[in-house]
């Protein structure tokens, strides 16, 4: 598939998980695609970085859901905070492990899983629809514990990028954390996967143990081959963040003229090599 | 002997001073000074303690700060899921930043003003919440002002005392704010109130400033002692080992 097939795919309105973790290993051409498209009202849930920056920022998110929203090393996401603080988005914020139970009820098709995190915190005062549950248990005083019920997050379709893949969805991550996109693409209703590069089937094992197979094509419907597609995230071990170019992206947050530049130049850059060619060009690439 | 200790040092020291008789836990500072301190808690006085390389392994080598490329001596896969199985186990002490931080130990680390539409927007709640009702918290605030040390806090992410004391058991039991330690000085809530009081305060500083710089009543003993100086040796494990780079020291400009 290409990342316009993909979009294709999408509507207005829909909850869109996007996996990857802060500024790394994200979708990137997957979200470009989104972001020039003409699809509104969408709700994001991520472990959020630059994809929940650039949706907010080209208006197609109209809620996010999320653990944080960073670039890790730039520790606020720019574009978020702006988002944010004109309220020009709706939010619902997680405790980032009680976010991961909202991944895995949806991966296990439960109503919720019950946690302590968010008790005593203003997490269930800014999340006013969170309830919570006593537990039919009782602890050795013979009390029945109160917990907060995270509800399953209802998503639509998933994106997620992986180092390799096959044709058929069969998923690869060669650097140190899978995050959360196992999950991501269990608990939506379809998920499809862009890759560095697509492998045959018989070579899946050339460059990683089957450890590193964590998602099975029956969780996938369908794969894009975008080499360089989490840029500027970082993707080890084929590369790291590109740290100038994000600090080029974070400073036009502050800039609505650098951001009309940036937004034309590199995400309005029609398709993944139209993008890379643009990054590559611009001044003082090392490439 | 080695040059006197600088402010960065003594806090790094009484970062450390955190985890005296912690044993055989997660070691989990964030921040710069947090993780000096913690990794020369390790290499001196709490050897059992198991730390990240901030980014997804266990390892048992002490590692310079900041140090991307150092070779890790890898003792366990620790991916980023993996260690909420450690704060929902209770085998963790965190070190976290507070924004703003009240009597009761109290912490905002997510938005200043009216969090609907904030002024700043902050970090957000990050793992406060479930670090808190879990297991052992200190914080690090590098500058103590009544903008950081406030009567209320405008978002709580990591609840004190008085939230905490409302609720169950299990939480209470596991719920502890080991200590404060600022740019002034080192408090805690070991008191029947359980709210924040002086330990002792950093070379250079007085209580009077300090009481100054905090915008509640803090508990003040008769007797406050001066925070203690790092030993020679200490001094050369962060000078040298630690942070050669020296790091450390632009919280401090």
């Amino acid at each position: 598939m290409t990342e316009d097939e993909v979009v294709a795919e999408l509507e207005s309105g829909m909850t869109i998980g996007i996996g990857g973790w802060g500024s790394r290993r994200k979708p990137m051409s997957l979200v470009r695609a989104i972001a020039r498209s003409d699809l509104t009202d969408l709700t994001i849930v991520a472990y959020g970085g630059p994809d929940i920056g650039l949706l907010c920022a080209t208006g197609r998110a109209r809620k996010v859901v999320y653990g944080f929203v960073s670039l890790d090393s730039i520790p606020l996401e720019p574009h978020f905070r702006v988002a944010r603080q004109n309220a020009a988005v709706e939010f619902a914020e997680f405790d980032e492990g009680a976010f991961y139970l909202g991944l895995l009820a949806a991966a296990h098709r439960m109503p919720f899983y019950p946690t302590r995190a968010g008790l005593g915190s203003d997490m269930l005062t800014m999340n006013p629809d969170l309830a919570t549950v006593t537990s039919p248990y009782p602890d050795a005083d013979g009390h029945h514990e109160e917990l907060v019920a995270i509800p399953a997050f209802d998503i639509d379709v998933s994106l997620v990028h992986m180092n390799r893949a096959d044709a058929g969805g069969n998923g690869q991550f060669l650097g140190p954390d899978l995050y959360f996109d196992d999950l991501f693409a269990k608990g939506a209703k379809r998920t499809f996967m862009s890759c560095e590069k697509v492998v045959p089937i018989e070579d899946l094992l050339d460059e990683g143990t089957f450890h590193t197979l964590k998602i099975p094509r029956l969780f996938v419907d369908g794969v894009v081959e975008a080499p360089r597609g989490a840029h500027f995230t970082e993707c080890p071990p084929d590369y790291g963040r590109d740290e100038a170019f994000q600090r080029e992206y974070a400073a036009t947050a502050k800039d609505p003229e650098a951001w009309a530049a940036f937004r034309e130049r590199y995400v309005d850059a029609p398709g993944h090599d139209a993008y890379l060619a643009a990054v590559d060009a611009r001044e003082g690439s090392g490439s | 002997m080695s040059t006197p200790a600088t402010i960065d040092e003594v806090c790094a020291v009484a970062m450390a001073e955190a985890f005296r008789g912690d044993g055989e836990i997660l070691c989990n500072p964030i921040g710069t000074t947090p993780i000096i301190g913690g990794r020369l808690a390790r290499a001196t006085f709490e050897p059992d303690m198991v730390m990240t390389d901030a980014v997804s392994v266990l390892a048992a080598n002490i590692l310079p700060v900041g140090d991307d490329e150092a070779p890790r001596l890898v003792e366990a896969w620790m991916p980023y899921r993996d260690v909420f199985d450690i704060v929902w186990s209770g085998r963790r002490h965190v070190v976290m930043g507070a924004s703003q931080i009240d009597a009761h130990g109290n912490q905002n680390l997510a938005a200043i003003g009216d969090w609907r539409q904030p002024k700043a927007q902050l970090l957000g709640l990050r793992g406060a919440p479930g670090n808190l009702v879990n297991h052992v918290t200190s914080y690090w605030v590098p500058n103590h002002s009544t903008r950081s040390f406030v009567p209320t806090v405008d978002v709580v992410s990591g609840p004190g005392y008085d939230r905490v004391a409302e609720l169950s058991r299990f939480i209470r039991d596991n719920h502890e704010i080991r200590r404060v330690v600022s740019n002034l000085g080192v408090f805690d809530f070991a008191n029947d109130e359980q709210r924040m009081q002086v330990v002792s305060v950093h070379p250079g500083t007085t209580v009077d400033v300090v009481v100054d710089a905090t915008g509640f009543e803090l508990l003040v003993p008769d007797e406050v002692p001066e925070t203690r100086l790092p030993t020679d040796e200490e001094l050369r494990l962060i000078r040298e080992v630690i942070d050669p780079d020296g790091l450390r020291r632009a919280e401090f400009r």
